[in-house]
């Protein structure tokens, strides 16, 4: 188990930076999602900690020794591949023991660890087959074996779940979790899917452009959102943005119709044109003549409720809602926003307001 | 495709037609090699135009081996081109390996200058490189034949070697380095194994292309014996006559051990030379 701490870390391949100047701390044991859309640079600093790249700048340090220099055999992290990365001349044995004959240790000592790691991952029977041999899942839980066996300082996972289907994705989350809880391993965790690192994370690292955006619980960004890119990237349905006025006693109107009330930030003139947040589940509906009149536009029904598109003149927003009611396009419904839903954020700079 | 309209079948029997003429026209002197070593010599122009004697005999193939030089000129190019085929593999590999993994400066340069290299008629470049083996008496020598081939056979061969490292995912060896294994560890323990079709394949290459060199073999080495068999078989032309019927049994024999190579070594040949394509 070990901290790893970067300190102002960049990269550059040359062609302009990949990565700005980053400070990140993950705390022993912690479970750290880096997420972000693809081209974010969260795969390069992946690679950094691994030691697969040179950092242009800056220091990375486990357990507080400067590892810059250091290869990657060095570091005692295990990663995982996106692509699994098994050894395709080797069987499920081979790949698994790896590592632990690349240390020579005593073979008995190898055959009582590759064994015990299986026999945790259900692998037990599949030891001796090839990996071309086995299942997408199967492959995947031996990439994972290859890793624990290691009792590794750190698991590194590189979008592992992502060649997996849906329901398989779902399953390995959680054994990856169970893993954690059992191993108690530090884990960096890149991913580009928001409900993985919403899921699996005890913190969010939410990366765009090369640069971190915000650091946090998942709860806390979710709920908290530090720009208008951290609010956009997690939760599905996304949340809506609309083009708003600030009104006197903070009333905020979109298309000349007050949708919300907020107490309006201090140095916020009323007059002010900005972007107004609201996510889809907080919104309720009710009759047109109670709420903000809105047309409904589209009906998704997703089995625990509905996605309802609205317009609002020529502005869209999506709204979930498990109300029976009947539905319609073109019905015009009520909308509300309860006190506490709208987030606001600056229209050019993106940064949150509120 | 599964459908069989008669324009189909037509163009299928056309397609057919075209690759038989073509194979029948580039195997046709093959034939006539085996059907001219299987010649009497009381036939030999008697019945010259006939596709196959109506004797035939394996004298030829007896005064070969027991008459003539050839056994010797067999060894010397067996000598030479396995020689040849190690050491280009080898660099090749070396090379192949660096173009494929790593980014180093005058990289694009180094590529082009192979690519030049192989642009030359070799003829323009055989004098200059038999005034430079003479003095170092790498003329009239074996090795001197294996020094020029393996210089001129490395650059195509690092390609080649280039495109299967190409097909190999650079994830693997990073697992590896991951997991304990210094580069080179990574690299003899998982990328070796998984490139030795390409590395069979290479080396067949490259040896084929020995076993068959004669315009360096003939220019360098003027003594019998370290002459290689296609400079040998040039000794069955004689001022007065030409000795067809030795020379072809000569000749099929030589064929015997590449023959043999290309058709263990042929399906990761093409696969080495697709590799890369289908990669993008």
């Amino acid at each position: 188990m070990a901290t790893i701490t970067l300190s102002n870390v960049s990269k550059d391949y040359g062609g302009g930076p990949v990565l700005r100047g980053m400070d990140l701390e993950i705390r022993e044991g912690e479970f750290v999602a880096l997420m972000g859309p693809s081209g974010c640079g969260k795969s390069t600093l992946l690679r950094l900690i691994a030691g697969l790249e040179e950092p242009s700048g800056g220091e990375i340090r486990i357990d507080g020794r400067r590892v810059n220099e250091v290869a990657p055999k060095d570091r005692d992290l295990a990663m995982v591949f996106q692509s699994y990365a098994l050894y395709p001349h080797m069987t499920v044995r081979e790949n698994m023991s790896f590592a632990l004959k690349q240390r020579r240790l005593p073979p008995a000592e190898i055959k009582a660890a590759v064994e015990a790691a299986a026999s945790k991952l259900g692998l037990t029977g599949l030891l001796e087959r090839k990996p071309k041999a086995l299942s997408g899942g199967q492959r995947q839980r031996v990439a994972m074996g290859r890793a624990i066996v290691r009792n590794p300082k750190a698991f590194l996972f590189d979008e592992p779940l992502s060649n997996l289907d849906a329901r398989l994705r779902e399953q390995m989350r959680y054994e990856i979790r169970k893993l954690h809880r059992e191993l108690g391993a530090t884990s960096v965790y890149v991913t580009h899917d928001q409900v993985e690192a919403m899921t699996m994370a005890d913190r969010i690292v939410a990366l765009n452009d090369g640069a971190i955006q915000q650091v946090g619980s998942p709860q806390d960004l979710y709920d908290n959102p530090a720009n208008l890119f951290v609010a956009g990237f997690l939760g599905s349905p996304p949340m809506n943005f609309l083009d708003a006025t600030l009104a006197p006693e903070g009333a905020l109107v979109v298309e000349g119709q007050t949708l919300a009330h907020v107490s309006p930030p201090a140095g916020l003139a009323a007059g002010t044109t900005l972007t107004l947040g609201l996510r889809p589940e907080r919104l309720a509906l009710t009759d047109p003549t109670e709420g903000t009149a809105v047309r409904v536009d589209v009906v998704e029904t997703t089995g625990t409720g509905r996605v309802v598109h609205l317009a609002l003149g020529p502005q869209r927003l999506k709204l979930f809602t498990m109300d029976p009611r009947p539905l319609a396009p073109g019905d015009v419904v009520g909308l509300v926003a309860p006190p506490g839903a709208p987030l606001l954020f600056d229209p050019v700079s993106g940064a949150r307001l509120s | 495709m599964s459908k069989t309209t008669p324009h189909s079948i037509g163009a299928r029997v056309l397609h057919a037609l075209a690759l038989a003429a073509f194979v029948a026209f580039a195997l046709f002197p093959l034939f006539w090699l085996l059907k001219v070593s299987l010649t009497p010599d009381d036939l030999m122009y008697g019945e010259g135009v006939r596709l196959w004697p109506s004797r035939v005999t394996l004298d030829h193939y007896g005064s070969v081996l027991r008459h003539s030089q050839f056994p010797l000129f067999f060894r010397n190019s067996l000598i030479v081109s396995a020689a040849t085929g190690l050491l280009a593999t080898a660099a090749a590999s070396a090379a192949g390996y660096a173009f494929s993994r790593f980014r180093f400066r005058g990289k694009a340069w180094v590529v082009g200058v192979m690519l030049v290299s192989q642009m030359f008629p070799l003829v323009i470049i055989v004098a200059p490189i038999f005034r430079l083996l003479a003095p170092l008496g790498l003329t009239n020598s074996l090795t001197g034949l294996v020094v020029v081939y393996t210089a001129f056979n490395t650059p195509f061969a690092a390609f080649l070697m280039q495109s299967f490292f190409e097909a190999i995912p650079k994830d693997l060896e990073e697992a590896a380095m991951m997991d304990g294994a210094t580069r080179f560890q990574a690299l003899r323990r998982v990328i070796l194994p998984l490139t030795l079709p390409g590395l069979a394949a290479t080396g067949g290459f490259v040896f084929t292309a020995a076993w068959s060199e004669l315009l360096f073999s003939l220019m360098l080495n003027s003594s019998a014996a370290v002459s290689t068999f296609p400079a040998g078989l040039l000794g069955f032309v004689s001022k007065f006559s030409v000795d067809f019927g030795q020379m072809m049994a000569a000749g099929v024999l030589a064929l015997l051990p590449v023959g043999a190579f290309f058709l263990v070594i042929q399906r990761y040949l093409v696969q080495g030379l697709t590799a890369g394509a289908v990669k993008g």
